[in-house]
């Protein structure tokens, strides 16, 4: 694969960015670090469903369910073996008796969200607009109801606790960096360009020979199983976590931030989910820390949650091609300078 | 069979109770897919208003407190409408469903401000709830609701299909459900025909908002969501396309939750959701356009 100018400069803006953002991660305080972390936990998650979503444009509500199969895959293998017996009492013996390490449970995660989704995708990927959507979804009722209910295979209804809080800056950079790595060479690969044309016009794929089944299934397994690594990142920076923080709300916060920062690329994904994040932070700064955006807002519990729906639905409308308007990062030439300009390209209209 | 002999005619009752409020609900969500290509997934959020509005008006006359809940729903339906689904008529279909995301969440904040001015979360809305006593029919306890609900949707549906099948607007609203940009160039106006669309789905949440408050009293900022959620899947399970077939579609998914939740031993209803969810993943496979969508249309959604 050659990879000219133009093509690193797609794959160095999102990586830069993410840079910058755990580089500011370890300069902030304690209390403030937090949201940087999960900021690029979410760039983690909304690149792995931007693989899918984004290059084949069908509509999976689906994928938060990788996510919640890595985050308690790691997380119930990486709780120490001397506390298991105390926390999950009705677990699987194998899975009692065994732990892992934090890069081995975060595998392991990667491994079963791509096995599930490949398992999931082979009968679904058949389906295509509002069926695929709802389908999709369908999984992730499923997961989510097995997950809570079968507590053989890890916590049921209750939190699981005592996960090792391993995702630190270091560990959340590196993560995202690895999801906008591989979604990068797997858009700019034979395979993504395939598929992408078949996003652009089925008919035409398909009568040029594209096999728009297996493509879609290879980036519902690849997302999935970056789906599954986000996950392990998420419960290794959470420390506990429930089946309720991997359900409906994050699918849509998350499917919300692919929209908003521009659906068909992952220089949209990418600054979507690190647009709604912060956003979400400094409403929430705002919230407890008396930053008044309107004084009396201030007194009532669940005001950011108004402002915070009401500005993306205005993104939206006003710009319903998203902030980057689905295009990739590009530096663009200034002819009567002659040189290299760094410019998010401007959106169309 | 066991299965059978667990489904009794209080079960059917119950059955047909909940399919016609989702059948009532998927009206509501189908006529305006049909007319602006939108899935609404705030609809839920327009029966939360309804059944808010029931609460706070408990101490009323119980005719003044459903005229302002069949208000207030009917202005918020138009409100949501001019705000958000007009300026979004042109987007992707991705892009609009997302920002019903978000409607729908805005809609849930604001509700849970209003609601926690009292310090307690959650509103008793008791005024309807003498419909909830049971009637004994042929020494089967019915309770009466089911009935109410039954009638309703009966009634609703039969007005409506005469006013789509008699009318001007009704003629003008499915030339638009079939072909937008032809019914216009042929004198369809568009903001009426959208207008009458989401009217008559307000007027719908309304009703159900009645409905489901008689059987949970219990009013909170996710109230109906749970609902909206399912119908949704009902509506495209039963094929989106077409009216009736979302029709279908809701009261189908409605009477079969509650048959397969009496079907199953009672330690495993736990995993009701994945029985379903499992039956809707089948169905959608083996009919991607819809259940009860049959002809050409059917193999079109099959990649």
């Amino acid at each position: 694969m050659r990879l000219p100018f133009d093509a690193l400069t797609e794959l160095l803006g999102p990586a830069l960015l993410v840079i910058l953002v755990g580089a500011l991660a370890t300069t902030a305080s304690a209390s403030n670090e937090g949201y940087f972390l999960n900021a690029l936990v979410s760039v983690s998650v909304v690149v792995a469903i931007y693989v899918f979503v984004g290059i084949s444009g069908v509509l999976s509500f689906g994928q938060i369910s990788f996510v919640a199969v890595g985050a308690f895959a790691a997380g119930v293998m990486s709780v120490p073996v001397e506390s298991k017996k105390g926390v999950l009492t009705s677990i699987f013996p194998f899975l009692r008796d065994h732990s892992v390490g934090n890069v081995p449970s975060l595998l392991l995660a990667a491994a079963l969200g791509g096995a599930f989704a490949f398992l999931v995708g082979m009968p679904l990927m058949r389906l295509s607009g509002l069926a695929a959507g709802i389908a999709t979804f369908a999984v992730l009722e499923i997961t989510h109801n097995v997950l809570r209910e079968w507590d053989k295979i890890g916590p049921g209804a209750t939190t699981l606790a005592l996960v090792p809080e391993t995702t630190g800056a270091l560990q959340a950079t590196l993560g995202a960096l690895v999801a906008i790595v591989v979604a990068f060479l797997y858009q700019r690969s034979r395979r993504g360009r395939l598929l992408r044309a078949s996003r652009e016009d089925p008919a035409v794929a398909r009568s040029v020979g594209v096999n728009i089944h297996l493509e879609r299934l290879l980036a519902f397994t690849l997302s999935g199983a970056l789906a599954g690594f986000a996950g392990g990142l998420y419960v290794h920076l959470l420390g506990s976590i429930t089946t309720e923080q991997v359900y409906l709300e994050l699918t849509f916060l998350t499917l919300a931030m692919l929209v908003i920062g521009g659906l068909t690329s992952l220089w949209g994904a990418v600054i979507g989910a690190l647009a709604v994040s912060g956003l979400d932070s400094f409403l929430s700064r705002a919230e407890q820390s008396g930053v008044h955006v309107v004084y009396t807002f201030n007194l009532w519990e669940g005001t950011r949650l108004v402002f915070l729906a009401a500005i993306m639905a205005l993104v939206l409308i006003v710009r319903p091609s998203g902030l980057t308007g689905g295009r990739e990062f590009r530096l663009r030439r200034i002819p009567w300078r002659g040189r290299w300009a760094g410019a998010s390209p401007k959106p169309p209209g | 069979m066991s299965v059978l002999a667990s489904i009794d005619l209080n079960t059917l009752g119950d059955a047909f109770g909940l399919g016609a409020i989702y059948a009532l609900m998927a009206v509501g969500i189908g006529l305006v897919f049909g007319v602006l290509r939108l899935v609404n997934f705030a609809y839920g959020q327009l029966i939360m208003a309804g059944a808010y509005t029931l609460a706070y008006t408990t101490s009323w006359p119980v005719t003044a407190s459903i005229v302002a809940c069949f208000a207030v729903v009917v202005a918020l339906s138009l409100a949501m409408d001019r705000l958000v689904f007009r300026p979004l008529r042109s987007s992707s279909p991705a892009v609009m469903l997302v920002t019903t995301f978000a409607v729908s969440f805005l809609l849930q904040a604001v509700a849970l401000i209003i609601d926690l001015r009292d310090g307690t979360l959650g509103e008793v809305a008791s005024a309807v709830a003498p419909l909830n006593q049971a009637i004994t029919v042929g020494g089967v306890d019915i309770r009466k609701v089911t009935f109410v609900a039954v009638g309703v949707a009966l009634g609703a549906l039969v007005a409506l299909a005469l006013v789509l099948a008699r009318t001007t607007i009704g003629l003008h609203t499915r030339a638009a459900a079939s072909d937008f940009r032809t019914a216009r160039l042929l004198g369809v106006r568009a903001n009426r025909v959208i207008g009458f669309a989401v009217v008559v789905s307000g007027l719908l949440a309304g009703a159900v908002a009645v409905l489901l408050t008689v059987q949970n009293p219990f009013v909170q900022p996710a109230f109906a969501l749970e609902d909206t959620i399912v119908v949704l899947v009902g509506v495209v399970v039963g094929g989106i396309d077409r009216l009736w077939t979302a029709t279908l579609g809701g009261f189908a998914i409605g009477f079969v939750s509650v048959l397969v939740n009496a079907a199953l031993p009672t330690d495993q209803t736990i995993f009701l959701p994945s029985v379903v969810y499992a039956l809707v993943i089948v169905v959608l496979l083996l009919r991607p356009a819809g259940l009860f969508a049959w002809g050409r249309r059917a193999a079109m959604e099959r990649v």
